[in-house]
């Protein structure tokens, strides 16, 4: 039976072993880290502006009731819907109901990863309603009928000769690979999806609770026009999105345009609070703000990972991560990949299910290094795999290697009789030549690497010469 | 480890009683099973003026993952043991103040950052320091020399493909160096790495710091054993 650890062992193993891909995620990455260190050198402290964004997190996620509330009654003092989520299901209804009430035929979308943790799109095309992904990267996989690859650059897995044979088929008109000639080509195909769509569906990167604004933030200008052109604009979000103060984005908006592309501040920084009001020109007739649960309510209340609601989907530290660099952010078979996903995914999908994804780490920490939120990662991946030695499923020669473990290791002379054992069998494996071979005892190891030297005696018999000398 | 530290005037200790710091239980998940081998391991040692290990690895669990694997009293022990127990280049530079032990490695030399030892520990300058006093040994640095080599315990087991490819990225960066010899803070990175090194048929070798550091001026630079698991 295939579950998602055999398919991430799968394809995580054909990923690693593919150079090409290694190679593109490496350029890609160099690029980042080199725009990340020009920007960072504008901050006067980066270690304060972490401090002060998890500050500013920790507030909102330990009194998310009473923002939330603040956000909500502003949206409605300005005649905005505010609907309550509390599962994948309740906020896909809420959203192709609204669809179908109000005629909808076109919507154009911005980058979302709440809608794809939801599955919105493809909802929405079951009922008939074409949906244009507006964001370049996610107009890309759209294209490519494939999942976004990282959650802040969806399509950072593809080379622009591919984008160019790409747009070649689906639009025709590629002269060459040239970026900015391909980004006129997807300027030119959106342009009508913006001005035909009756509904703009976005994400939020904040939720400003004292002044009821939604905060948008996009490189594109995608965002922007989505949401003003359409005479429906509906946000989903998560409802851990909600900040306390409209001053607290003068700290969290540079620091997620750094972490997130290695920019000063974003492009694109938009401010929402409503339907077009009577004095306005333009704007949508109707705004919806859906704001949705789905398990973060259940991480709320887990005292040791509540901090992971901290998050700002920013994306770095997928970035630094070793082991994404390798396997690629597909290979998770998740919405979030990486190690915020690691540590999420058992908590939104079910730990028994995902719990794999928190044991395929080194534990490095270059995850946690990165975080603008200061989010302890592999911290927390520690604790997932303590959870799933708890009440998961693990596997039965695993939890008796540990118990042997213990009880060698609880006794010095049992250690080292077992030690010397261990040498005199590996030395007769040498001996006779099979080192190396399925025979070894050392072949999961000996698979990957060259058989390691077998020392002639141990630290502790070398010990007591030269003490007794 | 023990020959430079005795050099340098210190009276050392090997307790035989020692096993393991317990890691391997505790980074897969078994902290009931890594509890008793931490306990062990505070009384082994509580009476210590003050515990080395040849390895960042083992400092840190000591010094940041007892606090949360242990509680009550037996935390409060380990707290008091944790202030007392450092790495091995974190001794000698911070603690016994010396950056230059007498050694003598001509060849060329690249510094791996062992993962523990950086983020938890937070020594990026101290094996350095230490590997620039050492006489006619030429430090060079690797590309991405903080990216993990990918070792991670059992998880070098458990996903071997992943591993290996961390491996191989940094095994790659070595050789890049173009250098004789891969060093480090911990064995296990070091054994992972070589490893890699000897299957892709490289040239480098690898050498604990420990190692680097005992060879004395008057010895003629030839290294000790491979560095093996069973041998800090």
């Amino acid at each position: 039976m295939s579950t998602p650890a055999k398919e991430f062992l799968h394809s995580a193993a054909v990923k690693s072993a593919d150079l090409a891909h290694r190679s593109t995620i490496r350029t890609g990455i160099d690029h980042y880290e080199a725009a990340v260190m020009r920007t960072g050198a504008r901050f006067l402290d980066w270690e304060a502006a972490r401090e002060q964004c998890r500050a500013v997190k920790w507030e909102a996620v330990n009194h998310l009731d009473k923002y939330l509330l603040e956000f909500e009654s502003r949206v409605q003092d300005r005649g905005g819907h505010v609907f309550w989520a509390e599962t994948a299901a309740d906020a896909r209804r809420y959203i192709s109901e609204l669809a179908a009430r109000k005629d909808v035929r076109t919507v154009v979308k911005s980058k979302s990863m709440v809608s794809e943790e939801i599955d919105l799109r493809q909802d929405l095309e079951k009922q008939g309603v074409k949906v244009f992904e507006t964001d370049l990267g996610e107009l890309i996989v759209q294209l490519r009928d494939e999942p976004p690859y990282h959650l802040m650059t969806p399509a950072m897995h593809l080379t622009r000769t591919e984008i160019a044979d790409l747009f070649r088929e689906k639009y025709g008109g590629v002269e060459s690979n040239d970026p900015q000639h391909l980004v006129d080509i997807a300027r030119r195909a959106l342009r009508d999806a913006f001005f035909s769509a009756e509904m703009g569906i976005t994400g939020a990167n904040f939720l400003v609770a004292d002044s009821g604004m939604v905060a948008l933030t996009t490189n594109e200008g995608n965002g922007r026009l989505g949401s003003s052109l359409p005479r429906i604009h509906v946000v989903v979000t998560g409802i851990e999105k909600v900040i306390p103060r409209m001053q607290d984005l003068a700290v969290l908006w540079p620091t997620l345009a750094r972490s997130a592309v290695g920019q000063s501040i974003a492009c694109y920084n938009t401010l929402i609070g409503g339907p077009r009001n009577a004095k306005e020109a333009d704007g949508p007739e109707e705004f919806h703000v859906v704001l949705l649960d789905n398990g973060r309510s259940e991480l709320l209340a887990d005292a040791e990972q509540r901090e992971v609601l901290h998050c700002i989907r920013c994306g770095a530290c997928l970035n630094v991560c070793p082991v994404f660099r390798k396997i690629g952010g597909h290979s998770y078979g998740t919405v979030y990949g990486g190690p915020i996903g690691s540590v999420l995914m058992p908590h939104l999908g079910g730990l028994n299910k995902f719990q794999h994804l928190s044991f395929a780490s080194s534990l490095c920490g270059a995850c946690t290094e990165a975080c603008p939120v200061k989010i302890d990662l592999h911290h927390h991946l520690l604790q997932n795999r303590r959870n799933a030695v708890e009440s998961a499923e693990r596997p039965f020669g695993e939890r008796l290697a540990f118990k042997l473990w213990r009880w060698m290791m609880m006794a010095p002379k049992r250690f080292a009789v077992l030690g010397g054992a261990a040498r005199a069998g590996l030395r007769a494996v040498h001996a006779l030549g099979l080192e190396g071979t399925r025979l070894d005892p050392l072949r999961p190891w000996t698979k990957t690497h060259a058989p390691p030297a077998i020392p002639a005696e141990s630290f502790r018999s070398q010990w007591r010469k030269i003490a007794t000398k | 480890m023990a020959r430079v530290l005795e050099r340098i005037g210190y009276a050392i200790d090997f307790p035989e009683a020692q096993t393991c710091c317990g890691q391997p239980g505790f980074n897969s998940g078994y902290w009931r099973e890594a509890r008793a081998l931490a306990e062990r391991f505070v009384g082994v040692f509580r009476d210590a003026d003050f515990v080395v290990c040849p390895s960042g690895s083992c400092t840190t669990m000591v010094r940041v993952f007892y606090k949360e694997l242990l509680e009550g009293a037996a935390r409060e022990a380990a707290t008091n043991l944790s202030s007392r127990v450092f790495e091995f280049s974190e001794f000698l530079v911070k603690v016994a103040k010396i950056t230059d032990v007498g050694a003598n490695f001509p060849h060329r030399v690249t510094y791996h950052d062992a993962c523990h030892a950086l983020r938890e520990l937070h020594l990026r300058d101290e094996p350095r320091e230490l590997l620039r006093h050492v006489k006619n040994l030429e430090l060079v640095e690797m590309p991405y020399s903080e990216e993990c080599c990918g070792f991670g315990g059992t998880f070098s087991t458990k996903f071997p493909m992943i591993s290996a490819a961390m491996g191989e990225t940094k095994a790659a960066n070595a050789g890049a160096a173009n250098v004789e010899y891969v060093t480090s803070t911990d064995p296990s990175c070091l054994m992972h790495i070589d490893g890699i090194l000897r299957s892709r048929k490289s040239a480098v070798r690898t050498i604990h710091l420990a190692s680097i550091l005992a060879q004395s001026e008057l010895s003629d630079g030839n290294t000790s054993p491979a560095v093996t698991k069973n041998s800090p």
